[in-house]
C-alpha cells in the first residue's frame, strides 16, 4: 500500500508538475486491445479455420470504445489512475472473446449454449456502458456532489432492489432466483444498479454518522462494542439483505450488499466490533435461512458434495469442475476445449470457460487483473482527501472484490453457487453497464485523489480585499 | 480511515489468494480425476472427434467409423454386425464399450504406445490423428458356418488353429446387431437395447453375453478326454488297458449309483478297453477310472489343459474354467465324467481339443493377428505362445487315436467328413434344465488344421446328435477354404 511518503500531492509542492500518466494509460489500452484482437483471431482460426468478416467490424468498434473512453478521461479526469481502464479493457475483451467463442460453438454443435449471436449484443451493451461512463465523467465533475443526493439514491436503490420481488415470477424469475425485470426481450438485473446507488448512500450516510457510530459503550473481550441504540443502521441493512434472500431467493445479492455495508461501516468507524457483529448477524441469518428455506439448503448441500447431486442441483458446478479440470495447467487453447458443455457458460460460468481454454495460468491472470483493479481502487481511497470520497472509493472497490470472490468462489466450488455475475467478463447488459458506471465513479475519485492541490497562497488576502470571484460552471 | 482501509486491502489480497489456491487445487491436483471422470463428456466427444481404427477380418472391415459432421463426428459401423457381434462388441455413447471395442480401445482410439511415433507424426504434419486398425485371426467362412449352424439355438462355437492358438471362429448365439447399440440416436438405442433384453425372470440369455468365453457350463463327457490323458500319463494305462464298465457304479458314501446315459449298458456290464470306454462314452468306466487315478492326477491334468480357475485374455477376457472342489470319491467319480462342479467355457473346451491336436502342446488362443497403423503398416504382430504342455506327443497321439475312434465308431459319428479323418468327443451335460450338448474335436486327425468346440445350451439332445454335425460343418468350411480337403 502506498504510504504517506508517496502521496502524489507532494509533487505539487515541488517544482515538477504531477504527471497525469495518460500516456501510460493509452499504451496499456493499446496492449489490451491488441490482446483482445489476437484472442479473437485465434478463436476464429481454431474453430472455423478462417477469419470471420465480422472481425474487422468488431476490431474497429472495440478499439473505438477505448479511444473514446481514453479521450474522455484525458479531457475530464486527467489525473485519473492509469491502470483502472486498461484492466477493465482486458477483462471485457476476454469476456467478449469467450462469448464469441461460445456463440460459434452454439452454432456448430447446438450445445447447451446455442441460441443466437450474443457477442455483438454484448458489444452493444458495452457501448451503452461507455455512454454511461462518459455521462458520469461529464456530469459529475466533483464526486462530492453525489453526497447531496444520498437519500434519493438510497430510495432509488431500494426500489430497484425491491422491483423483482414485487413483480410476478413470470417476469422476474430466472433459474429460481427472482432478480430480473424482463420486458420486451430485454432482461435487466436492477440489483446491479441498486448496488452502486446503495454504496453511494452508505458512503454519505456513514461519513455523516461515523462519529456517533464510533462511540463505544462497553468493552468486551478487547472489543469496543457500540451503544445499543446505534445498532439501528446495521440491523436495517441486515433485515434488507434477509428480505432480498427471502423474496428474491438471491443468496448472492444478499451476501454482497450486507458484506459491502459491514466493511464500509468498519472503514468509517475504525471499529472491528462492527465486523464481528456483522459476521454474527449474517451467520445467524444464514443458519436460519438454511433451516427454513429449501432453496438455500439445496444450494449448501450441493456445495458440500456436488458429485452427490450431479444429476440435479449439482449438475452445473460439476460441469464447471470438469471444465476447469480438463483445462489443467495450460488450458485447451482458445477454441480448443468444450466450455459449451457447461450450462450458462456465457454468463454465470464464463470463468470456467476461461479456465478450460486458457488454463490455470489464464484464470489466475484474470483473478490478478481483478486484484489490480480492486487494489487501485482501494489505493484511490487511501489517497483521496475527503471522507466521502474515501468511503465511496473503498465501497466501490470492495464491491468489485467481494462480487468477484463470491462468483469465482461459487463456480470453483469454494462457496455455494450464487446468481451474481462476473464483472466485465460475463454476458449480461445490466451488469456491464452498471460496472461501467462504477468504474467511472472510481476514475472520478482517483482524478480528485491525484489532482495537485492548488498551491497555497503565501499570504491569504483579507476577505474584504478579495475580488469578486467568478463562479465557474 | 486509512488504517482499516489497509486492512481491507490486505483482506482482499487474502480472499483472492484463496481463490487462486482453490483454482490450483482444481486445475492441478484434481485435474486428472476430473478429466477422467466418466461423466465428463469431453473425453468422449474428443474420442468421437477422431477417426477410430477399424477391426479387420481377412481384409474386410467388420467395424469402422464414418464421419457424420455432427457433434459426435464419427459413427461406428458394423457391416456384418450380428455375424461378428461376439467379437467386436459395441461402441456406444449410451452403454459404453464391450468386446474388442473395449479390449483394443487404446489401439482403435490411437492412444496406444505402439502408435506413439505415428501420433507424433500426425501432430507435426497437422493431420487429424486417427486410430490404428486391429486385424483379426478369424476366418470368415468358418465364422459364417459357425453362426449359420447355431441359428435358432443358444450356444457357441470356438475354432482354433491348434498349432498357433489363432482363433478361427468365435461365435455366440443368440446374437444382436452392435450397430444398433452404437448409433447416435439415444432413443433408438434404448429401444433396441430393451428389445434384446430378456424379460425379467426368464432363463433366456442376453445376446450381449458372450457364450463362448463369458459363460461356464458343466463339461459333461468331453472332460473324459482329460481323464483319459491323466490315465495315459500315469503310465498304468494304455488305450488297450481294460477298465471295469459296470451298468451301475456304486459311489462310496452315496445311495445314488452312477449310471450311463439313458441308463444304457456300456459293454453288457463287462470290462472294456479304455479306447472303447471313450468311444461309447461310458460313465461308469470313467467314474471308476477317476477314483482309481485319484483327485490329484485328475486335477493336475485338468490344470495343465487350462482348467485351473484362472481366466486369461484373448484379449477379450475368458472366464476361468474350473473342476471345483472335490469333496470325496463320490464327487471325484462325478467330476471324472465332467459333472459335479466342473465348469468350462466353450473356449476352454476347444483348448482341450487343440492341445491334443498339437502334440500335447497347448497354444495360447489369440484373436488379434496384428496391429496396424492407419496407413496399414503393421506395427505389432502377435507371436504364438505356448501356454502349457499337458501331455507328451506320444500320449497326444494315443488320445488322437481314441478320439478318432469316437467319430469313426462311437457317439461322434455325425462329425465325420468325407475323405478327412476327424477326431472328437461328444458331451451331454446334465443340469437343472434340458441337457447341454457338447462336441470337441479336430481335423484332419493326422495333421490337425482346426480344432473346434461346439456348445448348445439346453439343447435337450445328445452332443453326438446336435453338436457333432455343427462341428463337422465348421471344420469342413475351414478345410475347404484352405484347399486342404485331403
Amino acid at each position: 500500500m502506498t504510504g504517506p511518503g508517496t502521496d502524489p500531492r507532494v509533487g505539487a509542492a515541488g517544482s515538477t508538475p504531477t504527471p497525469t500518466r495518460r500516456g501510460t494509460e493509452l499504451a496499456l489500452l493499446g496492449f489490451a486491445v491488441l490482446i483482445t484482437l489476437a484472442a479473437q483471431c485465434i478463436v476464429d482460426l481454431t474453430v472455423t479455420d478462417s477469419l470471420s468478416p465480422e472481425l474487422a467490424t468488431f476490431g474497429t468498434w472495440f478499439t473505438a470504445l477505448w479511444v473514446v473512453a481514453h479521450v474522455v478521461v484525458r479531457r475530464f479526469a486527467p489525473y485519473a489512475d492509469p491502470l483502472l481502464l486498461p484492466c477493465v479493457a482486458v477483462l471485457m475483451g476476454l469476456g467478449l472473446t469467450m462469448i464469441h467463442r461460445l456463440d460459434i460453438a452454439g452454432d456448430q454443435l447446438g450445445g447447451k449454449n446455442s441460441g443466437g449471436e450474443d457477442a455483438p449484443v454484448q458489444l452493444l451493451w458495452a457501448t451503452v456502458g461507455l455512454a454511461l461512463f462518459v455521462a458520469v465523467l461529464v456530469v459529475v465533475r466533483d464526486h462530492r456532489v453525489l453526497a447531496r443526493f444520498a437519500y434519493t439514491l438510497a430510495l432509488v436503490g431500494l426500489v430497484l432492489l425491491a422491483i423483482p420481488a414485487v413483480l410476478p415470477a413470470s417476469i422476474s424469475e430466472v433459474y429460481g432466483a427472482k432478480l430480473w425485470i424482463r420486458v420486451a426481450g430485454f432482461s435487466i438485473q436492477p440489483g446491479e444498479f441498486a448496488k452502486i446507488c446503495l454504496v453511494v448512500f452508505f458512503a454519505a450516510y456513514l461519513v455523516d454518522k461515523r462519529d456517533v457510530l464510533a462511540l463505544a459503550s462497553r468493552r468486551v473481550l478487547r472489543l469496543e462494542l457500540p451503544r445499543g441504540r446505534d445498532l439501528g443502521p446495521v440491523l436495517l441493512a441486515w433485515v434488507a439483505s434477509i428480505l432480498v434472500l427471502v423474496f428474491e431467493r438471491d443468496l448472492g445479492s444478499s451476501l454482497l450488499l450486507f458484506g459491502i455495508f459491514v466493511v464500509m461501516l468498519y472503514v468509517a468507524t475504525e471499529r472491528a466490533s462492527w465486523l464481528v457483529i456483522g459476521v454474527i448477524l449474517f451467520s445467524g441469518g444464514a443458519y436460519v435461512a438454511y433451516q427454513v428455506f429449501g432453496h438455500v439448503r439445496v444450494r449448501v448441500d450441493t456445495w458440500l458434495d456436488p458429485f452427490a447431486y450431479q444429476d440435479t442441483g449439482g449438475y452445473q458446478i460439476v460441469q464447471s469442475l470438469f471444465s476447469l479440470g480438463t483445462g489443467g495447467l495450460f488450458g485447451a487453447g482458445l477454441g480448443g476445449g468444450r466450455p459449451d458443455q457447461v450450462p450458462v457458460a456465457k454468463s454465470d460460468f464464463i470463468a470456467s470457460a476461461i479456465g478450460e481454454e486458457l488454463g490455470l495460468f489464464g484464470l489466475v491472470a484474470v483473478i490478478v487483473l481483478y486484484l489490480v483493479l480492486v487494489e487501485r481502487g482501494l489505493r484511490t481511497s487511501l489517497v483521496v482527501r475527503d471522507g466521502f470520497g474515501k468511503l465511496l472509493a473503498a465501497g466501490l472497490a470492495f464491491a468489485v472484490a467481494w462480487q468477484v470472490f463470491v462468483v469465482l468462489g461459487g463456480v470453483t466450488g469454494l462457496l455455494p453457487l450464487t446468481g451474481l455475475t462476473t464483472p466485465f467478463l460475463a454476458y449480461g447488459g445490466s451488469s456491464l453497464v452498471a460496472n461501467f458506471g462504477l468504474v467511472a465513479l472510481l476514475i472520478r475519485i482517483s482524478d480528485a485523489a491525484r489532482r495537485p492541490v492548488a498551491p497555497p497562497q503565501a499570504t491569504p488576502p483579507k476577505l474584504t480585499d478579495a475580488p469578486t470571484e467568478v463562479v465557474r460552471p | 480511515m486509512n488504517a482499516p482501509l489497509r486492512k481491507v486491502a490486505i483482506s482482499v489480497l487474502v480472499l483472492f489468494t484463496l481463490l487462486i489456491v482453490n483454482v490450483n487445487i482444481i486445475q492441478v491436483v484434481r485435474a486428472q480425476s476430473l478429466r477422467e471422470n466418466p461423466r465428463n463428456t469431453r473425453v468422449l466427444t474428443e474420442e468421437y472427434d477422431r477417426e477410430r481404427g477399424a477391426i479387420v477380418v481377412a481384409g474386410n472391415e467388420i467395424a469402422s467409423s464414418i464421419p457424420t459432421g455432427e457433434t459426435l463426428n464419427y459413427l461406428r459401423q458394423y457391416p456384418q454386425g450380428p455375424l461378428y457381434a461376439a467379437v467386436t462388441g459395441y461402441y456406444s455413447v449410451l452403454f459404453g464399450r464391450t468386446g474388442l471395442e473395449r479390449a483394443e480401445n487404446p489401439v482403435l482410439a490411437g492412444t496406444d504406445s505402439r502408435l506413439a511415433l505415428r501420433r507424433l507424426g500426425d501432430i507435426l504434419t497437422g493431420r487429424d490423428p486417427s486410430g490404428g486398425n486391429v486385424e483379426l485371426t478369424l476366418d470368415p467362412a468358418t465364422q459364417q458356418a459357425a453362426m449359420d449352424s447355431l441359428k435358432g439355438v443358444t450356444g457357441a462355437v470356438v475354432a482354433l488353429d491348434p498349432s498357433t492358438g489363432a482363433i478361427l471362429a468365435l461365435a455366440s448365439t443368440p446374437t444382436y446387431d452392435p450397430a444398433q447399440l452404437s448409433s447416435h440416436d439415444p432413443a433408438a438405442m434404448r429401444a433396441y437395447a430393451e428389445s434384446i433384453t430378456p424379460p425379467e425372470g426368464s432363463d433366456q440369455p442376453d445376446p450381449r453375453i458372450n457364450q463362448a468365453i463369458s459363460e461356464r457350463y458343466p463339461a459333461g463327457s468331453i472332460f473324459k478326454v482329460v481323464v483319459s490323458a491323466a490315465a495315459l500319463a500315469s503310465g498304468r494305462y494304455t488305450p488297450e488297458t481294460t477298465v471295469p464298465a459296470p451298468d451301475q457304479l456304486t459311489l462310496p458314501g452315496s445311495s445314488r449309483p452312477l449310471i450311463n446315459y439313458n441308463g444304457e449298458s456300456c459293454n453288457g456290464g463287462a470290462d472294456q478297453t479304455l479306447i472303447a470306454a471313450l468311444t461309447t462314452s461310458c460313465n461308469t468306466a470313467f467314474g471308476q477310472l477317476g477314483m482309481n487315478l485319484g483327485e490329484n492326477a485328475v486335477r493336475d491334468m485338468a490344470d495343465a489343459f487350462g482348467i485351473n480357475g484362472k481366466g486369461f485374455d484373448i484379449p477379450l477376457t475368458v472366464a476361468p474354467s474350473t473342476i471345483g472342489d472335490v469333496a470325496d470319491d463320490a464327487a471325484l467319480a462325478q467330476t471324472s465324467i465332467g459333472q459335479k462342479d466342473v465348469a468350462v467355457t466353450p473356449m476352454q473346451a476347444a483348448m482341450i481339443a487343440a492341445a491334443v491336436a498339437n502334440d500335447g502342446r497347448l497354444m495360447k488362443p489369440y484373436l488379434v493377428d496384428s496391429i496396424q497403423a492407419p496407413d496399414l503398416t503393421v506395427v505389432d504382430q502377435t507371436d504364438p505362445a505356448e501356454m502349457s504342455r499337458p501331455v507328451s506327443a506320444d500320449i497326444a497321439h494315443e488320445l488322437t487315436t481314441m478320439m478318432t475312434s469316437v467319430v469313426d465308431h462311437g457317439t461322434g459319428r455325425k462329425a465325420r467328413i468325407d475323405g478327412v479323418e476327424v477326431a472328437g468327443k461328444t458331451g451331454t451335460a446334465q443340469n437343472a434344465g434340458p441337457d447341454h450338448n457338447w462336441f470337441i474335436g479336430f481335423a484332419p486327425a493326422a495333421d490337425p488344421k482346426i480344432a473346434v468346440a461346439v456348445f448348445i445350451r439346453n439343447g435337450g439332445g445328445t452332443g453326438g446328435d446336435t453338436s457333432a454335425p455343427i462341428a463337422k460343418a465348421v471344420m469342413e468350411a475351414y478345410l475347404n477354404g484352405q484347399g486342404g480337403g485331403g
